[in-house]
């Protein structure tokens, strides 16, 4: 279990330390949930602080990474794509290349090992792109889970490919038809499915955001991309790269890029937000860049939302980027200053998008074209001495309707 | 304005449990929800509850989302649900806010418990405020003088159900089942188990809430609790109804029932 050439999650990459103070991030966090909840988060918390350091959960978990999910991923250098960032080296962590396509499925292995140390028979989750929905079906298929998967209504016809995965793979797919449609109605609904079958249920949540447990399990499963990227990186350019570009919706491909490096003070951590149709028209989902701090979701953190607290739908091209709210460590990290946060405009993400598909052959997720948009802004500022990581979260198959219309293909 | 403890001191001298009714602010409309609470009120109401619409109501079932939204709808803001418990409040019915906490939080916690005091109302319950990040609430609720309701639920240890009653004042809010809020067939078997293991952990009332609906099921409710909680079913009647004045018959028609099954303990 200690050779690395064999494994790609070592004891202690799943570093916890959440618990000891109840969930807070500064003073970010915290838990804001009907009391009828707190045990079972109670519960989660204590199953995981258990199995952080347990290794046979660490060695199945570890197995499932690397030969399930097709771990680990490998860095691609793409000198193409960055001749138009200034010249400066970019080199992607191809997440897209796991199975199901996208980071999530790492944080879903982890959360399906949970459910069984649970004693859970049936799994829920929200989902926005579609892209976690499609990893918790595949988990729950592969260990004989129940699974429903909660879906805004506007997510599932922009990414109804990925709607008929889940299908396939045995999940109901239920569309929420309330509020905006979107990612954040799909977490209230599947809250008041977890509160109401707690028994018998995880709700296997999918970002670093929600109530403690939930926002430094979700970071730990995903951290495995950092580690791995961080390892790797040194291996093929002898040092550390300047800067890192990850795109953020509720957070969990960015944190799980960010963690391993946090330590690493020459390395500018940068995140991407959606700036839809760009912040001056309302329509986007800068929720660090122009939200405020409130409570979302069981957490304190920044949030769009008026000054009575009533949360302002969001807007993003990218179905995986469209929530008001943020994860709370980013929350932290920004205040902190230790990362620094940006949006990417609707048109700004198709172009790279396009660019990635044309110049290298990797057409990313819509959400991952918000990093590799930043990327290009900030090689341009870099200069062609510059390394700069970009975490290529997911595959862009599930966008190809959207970009049929945005293109005219 | 009444005081919950003269509530409740007057319901158990009647020999009966408390009726407990919820409303949202601005539902039907502004006005009509201070007309459909004080029929309420003249039908047997001995508490109102007024929601304060919030955009995003993880705890409760489509009746209330469907009220809660129209009200947004309509344009409901703090200020309206401030005159709404002044309007209710002079029916002489205690009246509390339920609300989640972030509009609090955003309009400030001092603020809105010296508002709300200045409006009649006697407190708050606070169904997603969790006793670890209650505390600046309490503060500022005792410094204004208003009560801090907090909720039990069936799956709440002996542990918790000690650290939520001892931030409640008032009363402790119980809930039935483990669930949204919404009218069901029958109350949560777990409600009178709950309601007596919070009873080791406090003297102060127990009412039970979700699921209630019906004059039977509050009878139910009533022999093993403080006082009965309704929400959904009045909304109900409400959303069912052809016309506002149709609406405060049915509404009336129902508290009155439901009184009634308060008395039957
Ligand atoms: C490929 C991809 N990247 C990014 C995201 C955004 O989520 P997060 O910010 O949690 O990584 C999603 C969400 O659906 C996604 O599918």
């Amino acid at each position: 279990m200690t050779s690395s050439e064999d494994t790609v999650l070592q004891p202690g990459d799943l570093v916890g330390g959440d618990a000891g103070t109840g969930g807070k991030f500064g003073v970010f966090g915290g838990r804001y949930v009907p009391e009828a909840l707190i045990p079972a988060l109670d519960e989660v918390a204590a199953v995981y602080e258990k199995a952080r350091t347990d290794v046979a959960f660490i060695r199945e978990f570890d197995h499932l990474l690397r030969t399930y999910a097709g771990r680990p991923t490998t860095l691609t250098d793409v000198p193409k794509f960055g001749a138009q960032a200034g010249g400066a080296r970019i080199v992607l962590k191809r997440e897209d290349l796991t199975h199901t396509g996208a980071h999530k499925i790492n944080n879903v292995l982890g959360q399906a090992l949970l459910t069984k140390r649970l004693g859970k028979t049936r799994v829920i989750a929200e989902t926005g792109a579609g892209q976690h929905g499609v990893a918790t079906a595949t988990a729950a298929a592969l260990m004989g889970l129940e699974c429903v998967i909660y879906m805004g209504a506007v997510d599932c016809e922009r990414q109804s490919l990925n709607v008929a995965r889940m299908k396939l793979l045995g999940a109901t797919v239920v569309p929420v038809t309330n509020g905006s449609q979107t990612l954040k109605d799909a977490i209230n609904e599947a809250f008041r499915d977890w509160v109401t079958n707690v028994d018998s249920t995880h709700y296997l949540f999918g970002t670093v955001a929600g109530p403690y447990p939930f926002p430094g399990i979700v970071r730990d499963f995903a951290r495995i991309i950092g580690v791995e990227a961080r390892r790797q990186i040194l291996a093929l350019t002898g040092k550390l790269p300047d800067a890192i570009c990850a795109a953020v919706g509720g957070g969990s491909n960015a944190i799980g890029i960010f963690h391993a490096f946090l330590g690493d003070e020459g390395v500018a951590l940068h995140g991407y937000e959606a700036g839809g149709r760009g912040l001056e028209t309302g329509e986007h989902a800068l929720t660090l860049t122009a939200g405020t701090i409130g409570v979302l979701h069981g957490s304190r953190t920044y949030v769009l939302q008026d000054e009575e607290g009533q949360t302002i739908e969001s807007h993003s091209i990218s179905a995986g980027l469209d929530y008001p709210g943020v994860g709370p460590e980013h929350a932290w990290l920004k205040d902190s200053g230790r990362a620094t946060y940006h949006g990417i405009t609707d048109a700004e993400a198709m172009d790279a998008f396009a660019l990635l598909a044309r110049t290298e052959g990797i057409i990313p997720a819509i959400e991952s074209a918000h990093a590799l948009a930043g990327a290009l802004k900030l090689g341009r500022e870099l200069g062609p001495d510059a390394t700069i990581l970009v975490n290529l979260s997911g595959r862009g198959d599930k966008d190809m309707g959207t970009a049929m219309t945005y293109f005219n293909l | 304005m009444t005081s919950l403890a003269a509530v409740f001191e007057k319901a158990r001298s009647e020999d009966r449990a408390a009726l407990v009714g919820y409303l949202p602010a601005g539902f039907p409309t502004k006005d009509g929800a201070v007309a459909a609470a004080s029929a309420m009120v003249d039908a047997g109401c001995d508490v109102i509850e007024i929601g304060l619409p919030y955009s995003d109501p993880l705890m409760d079932g489509p009746t209330i989302q469907d009220a809660v939204h129209r009200s947004l709808s309509n344009g409901t803001r703090i200020a309206d649900v401030m005159r709404t418990v002044e309007g209710v409040a002079r029916t002489g019915a205690a009246t509390l806010v339920m609300t989640y906490w972030n509009p609090i939080d955003q309009y400030g916690a001092e603020r809105f418990a010296r508002d709300l005091a200045n409006a009649g109302g006697v407190g708050t319950i606070t169904p997603d405020l969790t006793p670890e990040e209650a505390g600046p609430w309490r503060e500022a609720s005792r410094e204004a003088g208003i009560e801090t309701v907090f909720l039990v639920a069936p799956s709440s240890t002996e542990e918790r159900i000690g650290i939520v009653a001892d931030c409640c004042t008032g009363f402790v809010y119980a809930a039935s089942l483990m669930g949204v809020t919404g009218a069901r067939e029958s109350v949560g078997l777990a409600a009178e188990g709950l309601v007596k293991r919070t009873r080791a952990h406090t003297t102060l009332p127990v009412c039970v809430g979700l699921g209630v609906g019906t004059g039977a099921q509050a009878a139910e409710v009533a022999a093993y609790a403080d006082g009965v909680i309704v929400g959904s079913a009045f909304i109900r009647r409400l959303l069912d109804a052809p016309d506002e004045s149709a609406g405060l018959f049915a509404v009336r028609e129902l508290a009155a029932e439901l009184a009634a099954g308060c008395r039957r303990r």
